[in-house]
C-alpha cells in the first residue's frame, strides 16, 4: 500500500530534477513503441538519439534546430509565466518570415551592411504585430487568445502560400512555389565553412540574456510573475493588466518573428511553403521542459532539437515517418506534466513512520 | 427551375455532410467542458479516430468494427488526458496541447502503411428517395447513418443536460466542484466519464472523415477541424443546439468556398481557404464582446484543477 501526502513546500531540487525524470521516462516509452513496431528498442533509440550527433556536422545541425526553438520558447515563457496562452507562435514565426522575406526581396540588388539588420528588424516587427492581434482581441473584446492565436496560424500559412505561388514567386523559377534566393548581403553569416550553423545563434543568446534581465531584474518581470501566481494579487497591487498582456504578446511575437527571419535568411535562403517544421508548436514543449526559465530553456531546446534530428535519422535507417519526432515530443510533455505531481505530493510507502499533516 | 432547386438541395446536403465532424466533436467537447474540464486535445483525438477507423476498416473489412474501434481509440487516448489532469492534477491547457501533438505524431506512425489505400464505400440510407424527390430528397436522404446520428445528437445532449439527473450532476460539477463534492458526488469520477465520452465522440468525428467524407487516409487529414470544434463550443456559449447552428454555418463556409473555387472567381484560392478561420475569429470576437453573456454560461470551474483533501 502506498499513501499520498501533500507537501508543505515545493523542493527546489525536485523542481529541476523532474524534467530529467521525464526525459528518461520518454526514452523508456519510446523504446516500448519501437519494440511494438518490431525494432530492437536499444538499436532504434541509438539511431534516434546518438547517431545524429556523433559527428561535427550533426552537432552543428543540432544547434541550427535549437536556435529557433530556444528563441521562440524564451518569448513564450513571458506569456506562459503571466497565464497568457499564446499557442500561435507558429503563425507569428511565419508572418515574421513573410515580412522579413518581403524586405529581403525589396533589397534584392542592394549591397550594404545595413541590409541584413533591416531584414531582421522587420521580421521581428512582423511577428510582433501578428501577436498583437490575439492580445488586443483578448484585452478589449474579451476573446479567447488560445483559439484566436491558433486560427491565425492557418491564416499565416495560407498567406505565405499565396505569396510564394503568386506575386512573390521567382520570375525565373519555372512556376515553383518559391521566391528568388536572397542575395548574399541578406543572408545570415555562416560561422564555419561546410556547416550550416549561422549567426542567428547570437541573436538567440542575446535574447536569452535580455529576457533573464527583464524577468528577474525589472519591474515588468515582477509584474509578470505576480500576475501568473495570482491575478487577484496583481489587481490589488494596481498592475495595469491590459498593458502587460499586450507587452508579453509583443515580446513573444517578436521572438517568433526573429526565429522566422533567422530561418529564411539562414539555412533556407528564400521563402517557400514550408519555412518551419512546426517550430512554433514544438517551442511550447521547450518552454515547459525548461521550466519557463531562460537557462532551462537553453538545455530543453537542445534536447527537443535532438528529437527533430532523431526523427530524420530514423526516417532514413528505420523507415518510420518523420512525425515520430512528434510522438517523442508529446511524450516528453506528458511525462513532464505528470511528474510534476511529485512536486506537490509525497508518495509514502506504508510501514514507514506516518506523518500527520 | 426544378433543376436549380435540386442543385440547392444537393448543396444543402453537402453542407450538412461537412458539418458532421464538427457537430460530433463539439458535442463531445461540450459535455467535457460542462463538467469543468477544458480538453484542447480535440484535434489529436480526432486524428487518432480517423486513422484507427480507417486501419480497422482495411484490416477487418468490417465498417461496424471500424466505427466502434475509432470511438474506442478516441476513448483510450482521452484516458491519457484523464489520468494526467484528474489523477495527477496537471494543467488542462498544456496537457491538451501535448495530446494533440502526440496524436498527430502517433496517427502518422500508425498510418504509414495505410497511405494510398482506397477506402470502402460506406452504405448510404434512402438513396432511392434522394433521387426521386426534388430538393427535399438530397437534403434529407442519401446520407450515412452517422450523419443522422450527428444531427440528433445536439437535441439528445440538450435533453440530457437539462432534464436528466446525470446531466444536472455534470453541470453541478462544472459550476461548483466543491459544493458538488460536499453533496457526496465523486467529482473525479464524473469528470473522468465526461472526458472519455468526449474522446469517443472525437474518435467518431475522425472516423467520419476517413471512412465517409474523404474515404482514405491522409496525414494530418483533420486539418484544424478539431480547433474549429473547440471554437464552436465557445461560439455556442455551451448550448448544444447552438453547436448545431454553428457547425452548419462553418460547414456552409467550407462548401461555399469550394464552390467559389470551382466556379473560378478571381479571388485567390488561399483567401477562400482562410475564410473559415477568419470567420471563426470574427464570430468569437462578436460573441465574447459581452463578457456578462459569456460568464453567464461558462462552466464556472472550466479548466481549473480540483483536488479533494483526503
Amino acid at each position: 500500500m502506498i499513501k499520498v501526502e501533500k507537501r508543505n513546500n515545493v523542493s527546489r531540487s525536485i523542481y529541476f530534477l523532474t524534467p530529467v525524470l521525464a526525459i528518461f521516462l520518454t526514452l523508456f516509452g519510446g523504446g516500448i513503441i519501437f519494440f511494438i513496431l518490431g525494432f530492437n528498442p536499444i538499436e532504434a533509440l541509438k539511431f534516434f538519439f546518438i547517431t545524429p550527433i556523433s559527428d561535427l556536422y550533426g552537432l552543428s545541425e543540432l544547434l541550427v534546430k535549437a536556435t529557433p526553438l530556444c528563441l521562440i520558447a524564451i518569448g513564450l515563457s513571458f506569456c506562459f509565466k503571466s497565464n497568457n496562452w499564446n499557442i500561435g507562435a507558429e503563425g507569428q514565426l511565419i508572418f515574421g518570415g513573410i515580412v522579413g522575406g518581403g524586405v529581403a526581396l525589396i533589397f534584392y540588388n542592394h549591397d550594404g551592411f545595413y541590409v541584413l539588420p533591416i531584414i531582421i528588424l522587420s521580421g521581428a516587427i512582423g511577428g510582433m504585430l501578428f501577436a498583437m492581434i490575439p492580445a488586443i482581441l483578448k484585452t478589449y473584446f474579451n476573446t479567447n487568445e488560445i483559439l484566436v492565436s491558433l486560427m491565425l496560424v492557418y491564416v499565416a500559412k495560407l498567406l505565405l502560400d499565396y505569396l510564394v505561388v503568386g506575386p512573390w514567386s521567382n520570375p525565373e523559377g519555372f512556376n515553383f512555389p518559391e521566391t528568388r534566393q536572397f542575395s548574399e548581403p541578406a543572408r545570415m553569416p555562416i560561422l564555419f565553412d561546410g556547416l550550416r550553423i549561422h549567426a542567428g545563434i547570437f541573436i538567440t543568446l542575446i535574447t536569452v540574456f535580455l529576457s533573464w534581465i527583464i524577468l528577474y531584474k525589472t519591474y515588468l518581470g515582477f509584474q509578470i510573475k505576480v500576475s501568473g501566481l495570482s491575478l487577484k494579487t496583481a489587481k490589488y497591487a494596481g498592475f495595469k493588466g491590459k498593458t502587460m498582456i499586450i507587452i508579453v504578446f509583443m515580446i513573444s511575437g517578436a521572438c517568433a518573428g526573429l526565429a522566422g527571419v533567422g530561418e529564411i535568411t539562414g539555412p533556407i535562403g528564400q521563402l517557400h511553403r514550408n519555412i518551419s517544421p512546426d517550430y512554433g508548436f514544438t517551442a511550447i514543449i521547450v518552454a515547459f521542459l525548461g521550466r519557463l526559465n531562460p537557462i532551462g530553456i537553453i538545455f530543453a531546446s537542445l534536447i527537443v532539437a535532438l528529437t527533430y534530428l532523431g526523427a530524420e535519422t530514423a526516417q532514413i535507417f528505420l523507415q518510420v515517418p518523420k512525425y515520430t519526432g512528434q510522438v517523442f515530443q508529446g511524450m516528453i510533455l506528458f511525462f513532464l506534466l505528470g511528474s510534476d505531481y511529485l512536486l506537490f505530493f509525497k508518495i509514502k510507502f506504508l510501514g514507514l513512520k506516518k506523518n500527520e499533516l | 427551375m426544378s433543376f436549380d432547386l435540386n442543385f440547392i438541395g444537393i448543396l444543402i446536403g453537402a453542407i450538412m455532410a461537412s458539418s458532421v465532424p464538427l457537430i460530433l466533436a463539439a458535442s463531445g467537447e461540450l459535455i467535457t467542458e460542462r463538467s469543468g474540464v477544458l480538453n484542447l486535445g480535440v484535434e489529436g483525438m480526432m486524428i487518432i479516430g480517423a486513422i484507427s477507423g480507417f486501419a480497422l476498416m482495411v484490416v477487418t473489412d468490417n465498417l461496424f468494427f471500424a466505427v466502434v474501434g475509432s470511438m474506442l481509440s478516441g476513448l483510450i487516448i482521452s484516458l491519457i488526458f484523464g489520468l494526467l489532469t484528474q489523477s495527477l492534477l496537471t494543467n488542462h491547457v498544456a496537457t491538451g496541447l501535448a495530446l494533440t501533438i502526440f496524436g498527430i505524431g502517433m496517427s502518422a506512425m500508425i498510418g504509414k502503411n495505410f497511405v494510398g489505400i482506397p477506402g470502402k464505400e460506406f452504405p448510404l440510407l434512402f438513396v432511392n428517395l434522394k433521387e426521386s424527390i426534388p430538393f427535399l430528397g438530397p437534403v434529407f436522404f442519401g446520407h450515412s447513418i452517422i450523419l443522422y446520428f450527428a444531427f440528433g445528437l445536439p437535441f439528445l445532449t440538450n435533453y440530457f443536460l437539462k432534464k436528466t439527473k446525470t446531466g444536472l450532476i455534470i453541470r453541478a460539477v462544472g459550476d461548483s466542484p466543491t459544493s458538488a463534492s460536499n453533496q457526496g458526488i465523486n467529482v473525479t469520477l464524473v469528470r473522468y466519464s465526461c472526458i472519455l465520452y468526449g474522446g469517443a465522440m472525437c474518435g467518431l468525428a475522425g472516423a467520419y472523415l476517413s471512412l465517409i467524407y474523404t474515404p482514405q487516409w491522409i496525414e494530418n487529414m483533420t486539418g484544424g477541424r478539431g480547433w474549429i470544434a473547440l471554437a464552436l463550443v465557445v461560439f455556442a456559449t455551451w448550448s448544444p443546439i447552438k453547436v448545431l447552428i454553428g457547425a452548419l454555418i462553418f460547414g456552409g463556409i467550407t462548401i461555399l468556398q469550394l464552390h467559389m473555387q470551382a466556379v473560378g472567381l478571381r479571388i485567390p484560392v488561399q483567401l477562400l481557404s482562410a475564410l473559415p478561420y477568419i470567420m471563426t475569429i470574427i464570430v468569437l470576437v462578436v460573441i465574447s464582446r459581452d463578457s456578462r453573456k459569456i460568464k453567464l454560461n461558462t462552466p464556472t470551474s472550466l479548466g481549473q484543477i480540483f483536488y479533494k483533501e483526503k
